[in-house]
């Protein structure tokens, strides 16, 4: 039961690392679109393409959050107490980017468009670095069963810096592949081989980055290093491979492909870890069967889940399939810049 | 499990900074997120008028939503930070009742799902669908924001009921057994407490968007779709406001019967006894209320609907197991008297109405409704004071005290200013936005005219 609970939030945070980390990105793109002028189709583009779908994005964070507490009691309190800086952070910057994105949408003059965006652009950056330090600190057993942890050392350190730097990485990676679909669909060559040069720059960078991580991981995390390196390796393999090939497919401008095979890498490596660090739920400190609510929470929870699916999926899946047919635009008829751009 | 805690307890001013951090988050999140249950259904009433043919019916609510996107995205990150805080700053509750109490937040999740989905879809459909269709595709948000704000009272229900447990082994050990989430959920609190709660956020939703087309009004801008998007507003909360005060004693009279501490508190009685007055106005200075008009036996028959019965007084308790009374008492009387003023606001407007199918033309009308938007925001927060405050020192009522829930960490007083100062800026910088969005909208109507 418990086993079936993590799954269903692993499930969670996949989702929220494929679509959320892909909003993230799409935040880091436009810090990076260069001056007003030149950057306003590719900010345009990113503010179309995320504008619908990252509220619901953003949901899965909750799911998971949620999903923790109820469920896993035990791991939460530490956790929560032990990455207290972290966490505030994170959740600053999440305030950050919505605000700052949901403000921008209504402004008409230059600089204030640009301290919003500025605001939305540099809390994309930071909050899945911070989500990031913290997987690390998990993954590095540095939280104790019970109480806080170090405050600074839980999350300042070699696997935190690692796995903030890879989320980064992995967030614009995610993005710029789903921009230059986007903008390719949308006819806006220029904006999608913008996006794909990138795209591949950092997928190089991503893959080079992982690949020195390891060196990190056997001296800072040797349980996940252990299990990445043994029950895990599957899915290491496959997460390398898919990235490579996605790269492959960006290089050939396929980009719906290269999207998907994108989205499988992160995917593979999200379900690696969680492979390679199984049993533990707080790696060393607490195993899943000693943190585990009750089962009569576990059976509710999993209960309400399958029924609310059944609610929230296909309005989901709707959602998301016309905003992949570009078919949700802003509202036209009364746009608030009319006249004054 | 008391003693081990204590061991190692937070400060009293750190846990004086997790409590105003939780409660300045908490605050802020509530009124915003009364704009998620109360403006979709102004926004869908208005277009539905537009459907049948009122052109600025529909423009109105097109602008509407406009705002509504600025407000849901603001209530849904900092919606957010409170279960991150949930674990921050109170881990012992959350290690403790985690699986007891935190099914309705995962049932809330799929609530506010849906309401972010729809609300995706309904923002950007304006063009995709026909009118009809676009009004139907709206009509599950309000659905979604009044049951997501149910669900998640659930949860402040359990704090002030708790059940689902085993109580008597808990206090007895510290340990949680018979753990049963669905009766958790389903505590006798909840139906009165969200109910409260709902036709406070329509109240809130109703009164604050009122409160801006009056203060135009004030302004001379009193054009036909100014006067319509008022009198939407108004009404809903006008509805709101009678049904409210009948929740409002149902509620004091829950809390009489299973939390008379709380009770006692909020009327400041501090002696148990029989007959006792209803106190109205006036302020609590030690152990008495000073200056109050007192009505015989009126508490007892508030509480009972019996003039003799026996109040539970704040001395039948230790005293450091009695809240705050003069702040829960003032809190309380500020969040009546404002609901009796906002009535009458709203009398005097049906008045108006009876008689001359217009609004009143009395300015100071137009005042009072530029008043009542802030009045009823100070009211939300005077109900939530009452209920937080009032449940002190308990974070679940008489089994667990916030300091034993407290988080042990260091540091907790800079996270409180840190967290103050970026709200504080959140707040200058929402009311920023929408009051310059509703000017960009105004001047393209100028635009519109001249060209």
């Amino acid at each position: 039961m418990a086993e079936a609970v993590l799954g269903a939030m692993w499930l969670g945070v996949t989702l929220y690392a494929v679509f959320g980390g892909a909003d993230f990105g799409a935040g880091v793109w436009d810090l990076l679109s260069g001056r007003a002028a030149a950057g306003a189709p590719r900010r345009a583009l990113i503010e179309d393409s995320i504008g619908p779908v990252w509220e619901a994005n953003h949901v899965w964070l909750i799911f998971v959050l949620v999903f923790l507490w109820t469920g896993f009691p035990r791991a939460f309190a530490p956790l929560a107490s032990t990455m207290l800086i972290p966490l505030t952070a994170a959740a600053l910057g999440i305030i950050l980017r919505g605000s700052g994105f949901a403000f921008r949408k209504t402004m008409t003059t230059v600089p204030l468009r640009r301290l919003f965006g500025a605001t939305f652009a540099a809390s994309s950056l930071l909050t899945p670095f911070f989500l990031g330090a913290i997987a690390g600190g998990v993954a590095s057993g540095r939280i104790p069963a019970e109480g806080a942890g170090n405050l600074v050392a839980a999350w300042w350190n070699p696997t935190s810096l690692l796995g903030g730097t890879l989320a980064v990485l992995t967030c614009s990676y995610l993005a710029a592949s789903f921009l230059a679909a986007d903008a390719a669909r949308s006819g806006m060559e220029r904006e999608a081989d913008w996006f794909r040069s990138r795209a591949i720059v950092v997928g190089i960078l991503t893959g080079a980055v992982a690949i020195s991580g390891i060196a990190v991981l056997r001296s800072d995390a040797r349980v996940l290093f252990d299990g990445l390196t043994g029950r895990a390796l599957p899915l290491v393999a496959l997460s390398a491979a898919a990235g490579t090939a996605s790269l492959g497919l960006l290089w050939s401008r396929r980009y719906r492909l290269a999207r998907t095979a994108a989205v499988l890498a992160v995917v593979a490596v999200v379900w690696g870890w969680a492979a390679a660090q199984y049993p533990w739920l707080l790696v060393n400190a607490l195993e899943i069967a000693d943190g585990s609510g009750s089962a009569a929470t576990l059976r509710a929870m999993l209960i309400s889940l399958g029924v609310g699916a059944v609610l929230f999926v296909p309005p989901l899946l709707y959602l998301m399939v016309l905003a992949q047919r570009g078919e949700l635009a802003a509202d036209s008829a009364a746009k608030p810049e009319g006249g004054s751009r | 499990m008391v003693g081990v805690l204590l061991a190692n307890a937070a400060s009293a001013g750190d846990l004086l900074a997790a409590r105003q951090q939780m409660a300045l988050s908490l605050g802020w999140h509530i009124v915003v997120a009364c704009f998620g249950v109360a403006f979709p259904i102004f926004i869908l009433l208005a277009e539905w008028r537009g459907t049948r043919g009122d052109r600025d019916a529909a423009e109105l609510a097109r602008r509407w939503s406009k705002a509504f996107a600025v407000l849901f995205a603001v209530g849904a990150v900092s919606g957010t930070i409170l279960s991150f805080e949930l674990g921050m700053l109170w881990p012992g509750m959350v290690a403790a009742f985690g699986d007891v109490w935190g099914l309705a937040f995962a049932i809330e999740g799929v609530a506010f799902f849906l309401e972010a989905i729809f609300l995706g879809i309904y923002l950007y459909g304006w063009d995709r669908f026909p009118p009809k269709a676009h009004l139907l595709v709206g009509l599950p948000i309000p659905i979604a924001g009044a049951a997501s704000a149910w669900i998640v009272v659930t949860a402040n229900a359990w704090m002030n009921h708790p059940t689902g447990f085993d109580a008597a082994t808990y206090s007895a050990t510290g340990r949680v057994i018979d753990v049963d989430p669905w009766a958790a959920m389903f505590n006798p609190a909840t139906p009165v407490q969200a109910t409260h709660m709902i036709l406070a956020a329509l109240m809130v939703g109703g009164f604050v968007v009122a409160s801006v087309y009056a203060w135009g009004w004030l302004r001379g801008r009193r054009a036909r779709r100014d006067r319509l998007g008022f009198t939407i507003a108004f009404l809903v909360a006008l509805a709101a406001t009678p049904a409210q005060i009948v929740v409002g004693d149902w509620a004091a009279r829950f809390a009489a019967e299973h939390q008379p501490i709380k009770f006692a508190s909020l009327e400041a009685v501090y002696r148990t006894e029989a007959h006792v007055p209803l106190r109205i106005g006036g302020w609590v200075s030690g152990e008495q209320v000073r200056w109050a008009v007192a009505i015989p036996g009126g508490l007892s028959w508030l509480a009972t609907r019996d003039a003799d019965a026996v109040i539970t007084g704040l001395d039948s308790v230790p005293a450091d197991e009695r809240p705050p009374t003069a702040i829960v008492r003032s809190a309380f009387q500020a969040m009546v008297g404002i609901g009796f003023l906002l009535l009458f606001a709203g009398v005097w407007f049906l008045l108006a109405w009876w008689r001359r199918r217009s609004p009143p033309r009395s300015t100071w009308f137009w005042r009072l409704a530029w008043a009542a938007g802030p009045l009823a925001v100070i009211a939300l927060q005077a109900g939530w004071a009452v209920t937080e405050v009032g449940r002190q020192p308990w974070i679940v009522y008489g089994l667990m005290r916030v300091d034993e829930a407290v988080t042990t960490a260091p540091g907790i007083r800079v996270g409180f200013w840190v967290v103050t100062a970026v709200y504080a800026v959140l707040t200058v910088a929402t009311v920023f936005v929408l009051s310059g969005l509703g000017r960009s909208l105004r001047s393209a109507d100028l635009g519109a005219a001249d060209g």
